[in-house]
């Protein structure tokens, strides 16, 4: 049963489609992520869903009732900014009380929710400052309490984490999980960082020009990526060209060998061109199984990342990534040795054209 | 490593004698309508002719509604501008500034043609009908600064997406304007208001072609018949505006919900109970 569903949702503003057949349906006190390049039209769909945006096609249902026309104010949606977007001229209580004033509470409920508010984001403290007298991350934590006082059914935040610093951004993204979860409020986050999306999302709606390009939880997302562009756009991929040897058997050719598929290669013919892809850290230096496959390659650099250590290794004339953990006792060989790099058959992705 | 740089300081001295000179002599002159000794002697003839306080009266009132009626013009028309119609924005823009291209003599002679005798709205034919035609003649004058300062305003605070979080709060249009756009664009309406406030105080084009009885057709009117009282009227028209000039300079470099004086807090809830 799902809370929030989006039906062949599409936009256009003027000419331009930049929402083209989006279809969602989440559950309730479920946390996903829409993530995706600049321009894929993240914030559009969110925006329709908070009432801002008319959908050129298709429907928004919320609990079941149709909200496609309804107005952005009749939606009861919290929404988190990008700039945060406090009232200037409110004191951090004034902001937080806005939501339940404009819905009528009494003022010993609305003092009472206001408190409980600014404690869920720990500054308590604060509630006489004006937003101008508080950091980045303060705003944003007010904003996020502003949005979540009047207890809506969803709560969206547009990139609510990019215009913070690194550190900052990495303990209000697990702060509003924790809220999210205590809350059990339905949430879609929308990000174009992925490790963002992918740390803190139930699941993760891949967008790429307007489409979504998969939806699935962050394993899924990551270790089988359905298209070319979700496999490339979420976390780092050394590509081969290969070739089919044996289609029936499921042989495939590259890097000068041979190799079996982990899946069968479903309408491909013998002789046909296909790429094929292995993450990172699916390779190693060493065999860690009995089974493992492996390639011929040369030592070109070591890239030292502190948890991890980064080799770029030279297989069949280009240079391939291989991650490994910075375990103690390793030794690096030495630039310009050549190398096997080990493999597990499961780990080889079959990319689709 | 200080070394003074000459050329610039005689430039600035220069500009400031140019500037004071004129006004000290103007001021010392208004002091000496008795001969032999300083006085405010000009000054006290001034405010006793009965006139005087008349067309002052006259003047304070028609700026004020200009004041009020420009800021119900400007400030919906450039949120709404701001809101749905950024791209309106550059032609909005520019049809503020008409006023400074086009001359008031213009300005006069349409509202003559338009609504003289026999037109439709015959506005020219009754007292009333000039007084509103004044005043509409002050907020299309004081146009420019008020949309300026207006539309900057919004600018400094995002105005549309601050229209958004209050819509997503539940709040209707009406409230989102009342709550949200109004207080925050208060200090942006203030210095608006004070311009449109100088500007028309001291009109003389428009107010003399409508023979209207405001400040400026009889500072220049006193001009022509007397010697000490017009450099008094001007030495205290320069005083007015730069105390609005200050006033702009406060009100504008305030940020949004600063208070003018700081609230007294008395911990009214403590003292129950202790
Ligand atoms: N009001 C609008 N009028 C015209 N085009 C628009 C409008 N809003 C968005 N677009 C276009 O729609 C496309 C998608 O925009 P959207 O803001 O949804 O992207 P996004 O995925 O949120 O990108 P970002 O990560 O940069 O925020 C863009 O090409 C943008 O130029
Ligand atoms: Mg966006």
């Amino acid at each position: 049963m799902s809370f929030l569903a989006l039906a062949a949702i599409s936009k256009s503003f003027g000419p331009n489609q930049v929402v083209k057949d989006f279809n969602l349906s989440v559950g309730k006190g479920e946390f996903v992520s829409f993530l995706g390049p600049s321009g894929c039209g993240k914030t559009t769909v969110l925006r329709m869903v908070a009432g801002f945006e008319t959908p050129s096609a298709g429907t928004i249902r919320i609990d079941g009732q149709d909200v496609t026309r309804l107005p952005a104010n009749k939606r009861r949606i919290g929404m988190v900014f990008q700039a945060y977007a406090l009232f200037p001229n409110m004191s951090v209580s004034q902001n937080v009380a806005f939501g339940l004033k404009v819905a009528g509470a009494d003022r010993a409920t609305i003092s009472r929710r206001v408190g409980e508010m600014l404690e869920l984001i720990k500054l308590d403290h604060l509630g006489e400052r004006f937003p101008y007298q508080l950091s980045g991350g303060q705003q944003q934590r007010v904003a996020l309490a502003r949005a979540l006082a009047p207890k809506p059914n969803l709560l969206l935040l547009d990139e609510p984490l990019s215009a913070l610093d690194a550190q900052i951004r990495v303990s209000l993204r697990d702060d509003i999980r924790a809220i999210q979860r205590e809350l059990g409020i339905t949430t879609i986050f929308v990000t174009h960082d992925q490790e963002e999306a992918l740390s803190i999302s139930d699941r993760v709606v891949v967008m790429h020009q307007g489409r979504a390009d998969q939806l699935g939880t962050p394993a899924e997302i990551y270790n089988r990526p359905a298209t070319r562009f979700v496999a490339n756009f979420v976390g780092k991929l050394n590509t081969f060209e290969a070739r089919i040897a044996d289609a029936d058997e499921g042989q495939l050719n590259f890097a000068g060998k041979d190799f079996t598929a982990p899946t069968p290669l479903r309408g491909l013919r013998s002789g046909d061109p296909i790429t094929v892809a292995l993450r990172p850290e699916a390779l190693a230096l060493h065999r860690r199984h009995d089974d493992e496959a492996s390639l011929q390659g040369k030592v070109l650099d070591f890239n030292f990342l502190g948890s991890v250590i980064r080799a770029k290794v030279e297989v069949d004339g280009r240079p391939i990534c291989l991650d490994m953990f910075n375990q103690s006792g390793f030794t690096m060989p030495p630039v310009g040795t050549a190398t096997e790099l080990y493999f597990s058959r499961s780990d080889l992705l079959v990319l689709p054209e | 490593m200080k070394t003074i740089r000459l050329f610039p300081t005689i430039i600035t001295v220069l500009a400031g004698l140019y500037f004071l000179v004129p006004l000290i002599a103007t001021f010392k002159f208004s002091l000496e309508m008795k001969r032999g000794e300083l006085s405010f002697a000009a000054y006290q003839s001034v405010f006793q002719s009965d006139t005087f306080v008349q067309v002052i009266g006259f003047s304070v009132v028609a700026s004020l509604v200009a004041i009020v009626l420009g800021a119900l013009l400007v400030v919906p028309t450039a949120y709404w501008v701001r809101l749905k119609l950024p791209k309106v924005r550059p032609f909005i823009e520019f049809v503020s500034i008409l006023p400074l291209v086009i001359p008031s003599v213009v300005l006069v002679f349409g509202y003559a043609r338009i609504y003289g005798t026999g037109s439709f709205l015959p506005l020219t034919m009754t007292e009333t009908g000039l007084n509103v035609l004044l005043v509409i003649g002050y907020v299309v004058l004081s146009l420019p600064y008020m949309y300026r300062a207006v539309d900057n305003g919004m600018a400094a605070i995002d105005i549309a997406t601050l229209t958004e979080a209050a819509e997503s709060l539940g709040a209707s249009r009406l409230r989102t304007i009342l709550a949200v756009v109004f207080p925050n664009v208060r200090s942006a309406i203030v210095s608006g208001a004070f311009l449109t406030f100088s500007i028309s105080l001291g009109e003389f084009v428009i107010t003399s072609l409508l023979n209207r009885p405001a400040f400026g057709p009889y500072m220049v009117q006193i001009g022509q018949d007397y010697a000490y009282q017009p450099a008094a009227l001007a030495v205290m028209a320069f005083a007015v505006t730069w105390v609005f000039m200050a006033l702009m300079e406060f009100f504008g470099s305030r940020r949004p919900g600063q208070r003018i004086f700081p609230r007294l807090r008395v911990s009214r809830f403590r003292r129950v109970g202790s």
